[in-house]
Order: structure tokens, then C-alpha cells, then sequence
């Protein structure tokens, strides 16, 4: 199972109610998969500010004194603000590598979620309504966004197992299915210089599109990849910094509905997550093709 | 697509059973249409308010209407038995999933496993079928106004699929004895599917079937039959590679 949604929005007033439209779509999926849910949420990038949003098991120790402690080490300003288990740290782009390096040994027990200059990515084990209230989503303003609610296959409940995956600036992906060759492409990917954080499947997705982009295709081109080189079962939905895009395998059994209006591109596991959305009832609504690359940008 | 409001004759008729799925729970509906019993005067339901809901209206067994105001989820009207039950709006999943007998209409389009593994009634659906339409299909005739995805018809066993407009990849695929009537283009043929030869009775059944749905200004010479070239009926070891 697992339910997936996406939002991208055309309208600029819509805006402000991205966190709460996209948290009502992923809870109202919520029986598709109970283990585990996640969002992730793009908000407008200013060019002169990049966000990593990091995870910690301990966040009291964790976050506790980091922004002095990381503006030292990397010598730049840096704000945290933590919500929960999570914390956003905001620095000067140039210095993200920096920051991500050295917070391996400032706080070895963190997680990188996913970094860029618009993403935020919040995610965890339990419900995905617990997930909206503990982060605080519904809040959240922004242009785009993506969500997941898993029932596991392929590894571990764990926070770090929960989509959306992120292995790339402004990128993550988030999946419905499973991959039967993640092991071997996994092994490409390494070899071609690509870092994981776990044995999940999805995670291979995720850093096969992230490695494809930076070898210079674009989104459309990256998705159109995964339909040779990906073997499995998958619906991925995918956020960049400003673009959302949407593929499914061949066979297509994994169940994927899509509806559009002059306000925004909307995808649900199905129908029932685009019931709540503006102007539903007389929006264009569609089954996307199986093998079909569909992507928008801003 | 928007529900459609009830008609002016409709409401006059006033004497249809309202269930507001915004109000009421599904198994409550589902509930109160399983007491139905033969001869019961409530026989015009209306459902209000599905919003994408599973198994609507399922295992219905009384010759009743149903119309179901708006979009429905997986499974609507699975194991039809003599109902007749219509869609408002389009369908999810697996909707009249093994029918026994009645009538489903679908006015927009119906996702994958639409009329799964049938054994009687007709199945129109007005707008597209997703793939997979009528997969195991075992006595069920099934009307597509708009195409149908791949691997239609897989395994389908006895039936009429009609198609009025295209079909995708792999139709047919280990049929059996249904008949595949396309309009359109086909894709591809599955393992042990051919286009076959139009004969007067095939033109009568599938004008007789034209009719039952509803469908105007379409002749049946305008269809293209297909079925089993029946070489994967028993396992054949020369015929390995066809599988």
C-alpha cells in the first residue's frame, strides 16, 4: 500500500494554505499506511539562504547551543529553529557542504533530511495526523509540496526508512511500490559517488534521479530514466526546487490519481485525498498513463 | 467531474431513499441495502456525498436503483446481483468487481480492474477504463464508451467486451472464450489473442449490446472482433515460448 499526494500550486493566494491543503490530502490517506509519514515542503527560495533540515533521536542534547557552535565551525551566521524532533539551520549557500561536514562531528547522533534553499522536510514513525501536529505542517506557507504515508515493505519502521527521500540539493521523492533491483543500482550509484543512509528501496530512486540531474538531464528527462533502468513496482512523485513531477511503471498497478485547475496540479493515491482541494468538482481529473513522464515547473 | 444533480422528474418522483454519506457511515448504507428484501417498496436509492469512499453500494441483491451522486473509491457495486446501479462521476478501482447480474452505469471514467472477474449484468462505463478492464471477465458484458488501458480482457474466460475506442498493449492476453469487440486502434494483442472475422451473428449480438447500453449513432460493422486463437487452452511444451 502506502499513500502518496503531491501539490503544486499555479495560484499565488493558495500559498499560505500549502501546509494545511497537503496535510488534509496525506491524513485522509492515512489507512494506506499507518507506520510512518512524512512531508515535504517548499517555500520560495531567496537566493541568499540555504536550509538543511536535520533529525535527532535526542533533540534537547542535540540542538541545544548548535547554532553558536556551527556558526564557529564554518565561520558564517547560522539560525536554528526546531520544531519537535527536527531543526531547520539556515546559513549562506556556499556554506552547506561546510555545515553538513562538520555536523557529523558536532552531533554525530543528527540526520540530514534533505537541504537546498527551498525544502523543508519533516518526517517520522507514527500517524500521519501525529506527523502534521507534531511539526506543526498545517501552519506552513510555500509553493509546492509532496507527502507519503508508508505501510513498510523493503526495510525498517524507522524515521530515517519514512519518505520523502531526499539525496540532492532541493530534491526528494516520495513512492508507492517496491524495487526489485535497488541492490544493483545502488552499487552504480556508489561507484558513481552517491552517499545512502539506508538499505531502503526508494532511497535508490530518489538517488538515481538526484545522480542523472547532476550528470545534466532535467527532471523530465531523469523520470523517463527510471522506466529502463528502475525494475520493480512504482508511483514516485517528486519535488524539486521548482518543479513537481510524476511516473509510473509500465505495468501501473500501483493506483494514482491526478486533477488540475488555473490553481494548482494535484496528485492522490486516489480521489479521496483531492475530495477537500478547491474547485474539485470541476476540475480536470485523470488517471496519469503507465510509462508517461509528467512534470510542471514554476 | 461535477455530481450531477438530481432531475426535476426525479425529485417530483420524491420517494427515493436519501443516504448522505456525509452523515451517515458507509456500513450503515451497506447495511440497510443488505436487509433489503424481495419485494420491498424501497426500490429508488439515492447516495449523496461519496467523496471518494470504498466499496459503495457492494453485494447488492435486490432489483433496486441506485444512484450514487459524485465519485466513488475502490470496489463500488462489487458482486452486483440484480441491481441497477449508477456512478455519478467516475470510479476507482475494481468497481463491479464480479458482478452476478444488474446493471452499473459509470458516467465518467473507471480506474483499473474495472468488472473484474464479472459473471453476469452489463457494465457501461461512458468515459475511459484504466487498465486491466474486465481482467478474468467469466459471463459479464462490458460497455466502454471512451479506451481501455493495457492488459484488458487478461485471462477473460466468457463475455462481451465492447470498446468504442481504443484498446492499449497486451489485450486478450490468455483469453479465453470472452469476444473483445474494438472500434478503434489496438495496441498490441496479448499471448493467444486474434482479430477474428465479423459473421452476422457476431454483428447481432454486439448491435443487441450496442442497444441494452444505450449507445447511438455507432453501427456494430464498425468494430473489430478479437479472441483466442486457443493454442494455450492445456499447456503444450512447443508452445513454451508463447507464454
Amino acid at each position: 500500500m502506502c499513500g502518496i499526494v503531491g501539490l503544486f500550486l499555479k495560484d499565488k493566494a493558495l500559498e499560505p494554505k500549502l501546509g494545511a491543503m497537503l496535510s488534509e490530502m496525506l491524513v485522509s490517506l492515512s489507512d494506506r499506511g499507518p507506520d510512518s509519514a512524512g512531508i515535504a515542503i517548499y517555500g520560495a527560495a531567496s537566493g541568499n539562504e540555504a536550509k538543511i533540515t536535520v533529525q535527532s533521536p535526542k533533540p534537547d542534547r542535540d540542538f541545544r547551543g548548535l547554532d553558536a557552535e556551527l556558526a564557529k565551525a564554518i565561520g558564517a551566521p547560522v539560525s536554528v529553529a526546531v520544531k519537535s524532533t527536527h531543526a531547520v539551520i539556515r546559513t549562506t549557500p556556499d556554506k552547506v557542504d561546510a555545515a553538513r561536514e562538520v555536523l557529523q562531528t558536532l552531533r554525530p547522533d543528527i540526520r540530514i533530511m534533505g537541504a537546498g534553499e527551498a525544502v523543508e522536510i519533516y518526517k517520522e514513525v507514527g500517524l500521519p495526523e501525529a506527523v502534521v501536529e507534531r511539526f506543526g505542517l498545517r501552519a506552513m506557507t510555500g509553493t509546492h509540496g509532496i507527502g507519503h504515508t508508508r505501510m513498510a515493505t523493503e526495510s525498517a519502521v524507522t524515521t530515517m526508512g519514512a519518505h520523502p527521500f531526499s539525496t540532492g540539493a532541493d530534491q526528494c521523492l516520495v513512492h508507492n511500490g517496491s524495487l526489485s533491483n535497488h541492490n544493483n543500482v545502488r552499487r552504480e550509484l556508489i561507484r558513481d559517488g552517491m552517499k545512502f543512509e539506508t538499505e531502503n528501496d526508494t532511497e535508490v530512486a530518489a538517488a538515481y534521479l538526484s545522480n542523472r540531474m547532476a550528470h545534466g538531464k532535467n527532471l523530465g528527462e531523469a523520470l523517463e530514466g527510471t522506466l529502463s533502468d528502475l525494475d520493480g513496482f512504482f508511483t514516485f512523485v517528486v519535488g524539486t526546487k521548482n518543479g513537481f513531477g510524476v511516473v509510473r511503471d509500465p505495468i501501473a498497478c500501483k493506483p494514482a490519481v491526478m486533477a488540475e485547475t488555473d490553481q494548482y496540479v494535484a496528485f492522490g493515491s486516489e480521489y479521496r485525498a483531492l475530495t477537500k482541494l478547491p474547485g474539485i468538482d470541476n476540475a480536470r481529473v485523470w488517471e496519469p498513463e503507465p510509462a508517461t513522464v509528467y512534470f510542471w515547473e514554476h | 467531474m461535477p455530481a450531477t444533480p438530481m432531475s426535476k422528474a426525479e425529485r417530483e418522483q420524491g420517494d427515493a431513499r436519501v443516504f448522505d454519506l456525509s452523515q451517515h457511515s458507509l456500513r450503515e448504507l451497506n447495511e440497510a441495502l443488505h436487509k433489503l428484501t424481495p419485494g420491498s417498496n424501497e426500490t429508488a436509492w439515492e447516495v449523496l456525498n461519496p467523496k471518494g469512499s470504498h466499496s459503495v453500494a457492494v453485494g447488492v441483491d435486490q432489483p433496486i436503483t441506485i444512484d450514487v451522486r459524485g465519485s466513488v473509491g475502490y470496489y463500488c457495486a462489487g458482486m452486483n446481483d440484480g441491481a441497477a446501479i449508477t456512478v455519478h462521476g467516475s470510479a476507482g478501482p475494481g468497481v463491479g468487481e464480479n458482478m452476478m447480474s444488474g446493471l452499473i452505469v459509470i458516467k465518467g471514467d473507471a480506474s483499473q480492474y474495472a468488472g473484474a472477474t464479472g459473471r453476469g449484468g452489463l457494465l457501461v462505463i461512458e468515459g475511459n477504463a484504466s487498465s486491466r478492464c474486465g481482467i478474468s471477465m467469466k459471463g459479464i458484458d462490458i460497455v466502454v464508451h471512451g479506451n481501455i488501458g493495457h492488459m484488458s480482457a487478461f485471462m477473460a474466460q466468457s463475455g462481451n467486451l465492447v470498446v468504442l475506442g481504443d484498446a492499449g498493449d497486451a489485450l486478450g492476453d490468455s483469453i479465453y472464450e470472452a469476444r473483445l469487440f474494438v472500434r478503434g486502434k489496438v495496441e498490441s494483442l496479448g499471448a493467444d489473442c486474434i482479430a477474428k472475422e465479423m459473421r452476422p451473428e457476431h454483428i447481432e449480438l454486439l448491435q443487441g449490446l450496442l442497444d441494452k447500453a444505450g449507445v447511438t449513432g455507432v453501427k456494430a460493422s464498425e468494430f473489430k472482433r478479437y479472441g483466442s486463437a486457443r493454442k494455450l487452452y492445456n499447456f503444450n511444451i512447443d508452445n513454451a515460448d508463447a507464454y
